[in-house]
């Protein structure tokens, strides 16, 4: 379980928010709401631990994730803005080294699996700069198939996603929540999963 | 809004109290310099080989001495500020940082200006000489690194990673300089009186006194500008009686 | 969902550490240019020596080994900036600074591929430039020796540097001002070795200094490393 206590988030002289409450347990998914520069991926990139914070602090299964440290990243995924793939590689290599970075070893054969499945048959041997932005995103979203980690914490995973795309992270983060899992995460576009109810924390 | 006020309480006393510390410390550094230099200009006797030149030591042994010292005072302020996260002891590694540069650089310019004429070269590849260089180096790395960084936060606690790791390394680099020096049988600067008169060493104690007061002065007043640089969104500080006019 | 596989299996500390390795020279490998250009440049810096100071070959052989290391140095400032630069700029670094494992190691893959790509290359670049100083055979073996022990700490120390100034404005000149006066002891015992072949006195405790000095730079700059991509990550 996630929770968050009377967090504060300076950046520069600005205080971006403060007093910040709120835990997330298995199988919710949440939704961090804001204007542009109210501190929605500063918020994230707290989570991750990048981030000190002003004050407060992050718990992990009851522990501060500064003293977990490794164990925590073991548990958590984080998407963010940057695709963290490279032009050089391929499809398949981008995903096998970015999932070996992160812990898990993934063979050919499932990483060809998490590609396909989405939607990206066919382009798994293409370098990625022929691909396009949002086929990009798609080897970068692989990721989340070629892990188990419960915690995922995604900053805008819809920019330059299809209608299709879409559908298909819903689909994701739905199968994510239904096996105990946690979803935290920002969009300016609309993301409902059948089924779960998303909970709204608005930053303001 | 929830700001903690406590952990902004301490920047704002420290700031009142080193503001009625400076001028002792400034005071009593320039009687001590002026003790001093008398003593080391009129009262000492002549050097015997090196006649009047030997002076400048009255200037350049304290200025080495305080250039070293800083650095591993500021390595310690800085280290004290990543470990515990102490702003304050941040702001003293970079308050303390151009004042020992400052001393580095006398301190070659003085090695230099002694250098002439007891070798007739202004400067000679000796191991002290060199370190005192590559000291100065050190200081003008760390300056350029905290300058670089626009947020105060990752230019603290960055400088202050480059601070331990010069500190540690300047027993290296001086070891090896001085063995490279023993290598190539250069010069030494050697004191080659006989023995120190009893004047000599008051006045190069004296100086090197002045120098500290004088030291922690500077990087006092320093400090205070830093404070007032970083906390000018607090309240304490516009309600400052200098900066309200 | 049928597709995702069920659980990944966990990789070993040597696994992470042959991951990065191998990950960091296969991109190398395909944008061949930036390992050349630094070969190019070690290359020219040493051949301008004996065209300012003159082509007197008891002198040239006196500055060799200095001429060599000196250029080395330069070289590797040359490419420090990419060490991180890449990771940093397409969002991987953030990955690595989450790997569950350990971001030491990591930093330690990083700097090993590294310094295949610009120490080594460089290493097995300088008989061939000893050659244009008339060295004798002895000193060059000395000098490759040398090279060998000193330019991996060459590395070690500038990704300290390198991971200090990651993203800042001029930090290119910025991290050769804050490398070059710590690389100074690789420097000196690196040509003392060599100098201590022609002045026949025994060379063996330039050399032994020199892995100390590996050794000690292999323990910690890997983790102080790691500490500095987290200072500039936030």
């Amino acid at each position: 379980m996630l929770e968050i206590n009377n967090l504060a988030c300076t950046r520069g002289d600005h205080l971006l928010f403060s007093g910040l409450s709120f835990s997330l347990s298995d199988g919710e998914l949440m939704q961090v709401q804001g204007e542009n520069g109210k501190g929605k991926t500063s918020l994230l990139r707290m989570l991750c631990g990048f981030l000190m914070p002003a004050e407060g602090e992050i718990r992990w299964r009851g522990e501060n994730i500064r003293e977990l440290d490794e164990e925590y990243y073991a548990e958590m995924i984080y998407l963010g803005h940057l695709n963290a793939i490279k032009d050089e590689l391929n499809a398949l290599e981008n995903l096998r080294i970015s999932a070996g970075l992160s812990g898990c070893e993934v063979d050919d054969k499932q990483a060809l699996a998490a590609l396909r499945h989405m939607g990206l048959r066919g382009r798994e041997t293409l370098p990625v700069k022929v691909l396009s932005q949002g086929q990009r995103r798609r080897v970068a979203l692989a990721r989340l198939l070629a892990s188990d980690a419960r915690l995922w914490i995604l900053d805008e995973p819809l920019t330059a996603l299809d209608v299709g795309a879409v559908g298909l992270m819903q689909e994701l983060i739905g199968a994510h929540l239904n096996k105990g899992g946690m979803v935290i995460f920002t969009t300016h576009q609309p993301l409902e999963v059948a089924g779960v109810e998303t909970r709204r924390l608005t930053l303001a | 809004m929830a700001i903690n006020w406590f952990k902004y309480s301490a920047p704002s006393t420290f700031y009142g109290l080193i503001g009625k510390l400076v001028p002792w410390f400034a005071w009593s550094s320039a009687i001590l310099f002026t003790i001093g230099f008398y003593i080391g200009f009129f009262v000492a006797p002549t050097d015997a080989q090196q006649s009047e030149a030997y002076r400048i030591i009255f200037i350049h042994v304290p200025a080495s001495i305080m250039s070293m010292f800083i650095y591993l005072v500021m390595a310690g302020y800085a280290a004290l500020g990543l470990i515990f996260n102490t702003r304050l002891s941040s702001m003293m590694a970079s308050a303390l940082a151009p004042t020992g540069a400052l001393f580095a650089f006398i301190s070659l310019w003085t090695g230099a200006l002694w250098g002439k004429p007891m070798w007739g070269t202004w400067w000679v590849w000796d191991a002290r000489l060199t370190s005192e260089l590559i000291l100065l180096f050190l200081y003008l790395g760390f300056i350029a690194l905290h300058a670089s960084i626009d947020d105060p936060r990752r230019a603290d606690r960055a400088s202050a990673l480059l601070a331990i790791i010069g500190s540690v390394n300047v027993p290296i680099i001086y070891f090896s300089v001085k063995w490279w020096n023993t290598l190539h049988q250069g010069a030494t600067i050697k004191f080659t009186g006989t023995s120190m008169h009893a004047a000599m060493q008051q006045a190069m104690f004296i100086v090197l006194v002045a120098c500290w007061f004088y030291a922690i002065a500077v990087a006092l007043t320093r400090v205070r500008s830093i404070i007032l640089e970083r906390e000018r969104n607090n309240q304490w500080v516009s309600e400052l009686p200098e900066v309200r006019s | 969902m049928s597709s995702a596989p069920a659980s990944p299996a966990r990789l070993s500390l040597p696994g992470l550490l042959r991951l990065v390795v191998r990950r960091d020279l296969m991109l190398a490998m395909r944008r061949r240019a930036d390992v050349l250009t630094t070969l190019i440049f070690f290359v020219m810096v040493v051949s301008l020596f004996p065209l300012g100071v003159g082509p007197e070959p008891e002198m040239l052989r006196k500055m060799a080994a200095g001429v060599v290391w000196v250029a080395a140095l330069l070289a590797s400032m040359l490419s420090l900036g990419r060490m991180f630069m890449a990771d940093y700029v397409d969002g991987t670094l953030e990955q690595m600074l989450l790997a569950p494992q350990s971001l030491s190691v990591l930093v330690l893959g990083k700097i090993l591929a590294h310094w295949m790509l610009s120490g080594l290359p460089l290493v097995l670049m300088a008989p061939v430039l000893g050659l244009q100083f008339d060295m004798s055979v002895q000193a060059l073996w000395v000098l490759i020796v040398s090279l060998l022990l000193g330019t991996p700490v060459l590395s070690m120390i500038g990704a300290v540097g390198a991971a200090l100034t990651l993203g800042l404005r001029g930090g290119g000149v910025l991290v050769s001002l804050l490398v070059l006066p710590l690389c100074i002891p690789v420097l000196i015992f690196g040509t003392g070795a060599v100098e201590a072949v022609t002045s026949s006195t025994s060379v063996a405790p330039h050399l032994l200094l020199q892995g100390a000095l590996l050794v000690l730079a292999a323990v910690f700059t890997p983790w102080v490393t790691a500490h500095a991509l987290r200072i500039s990550m936030e």
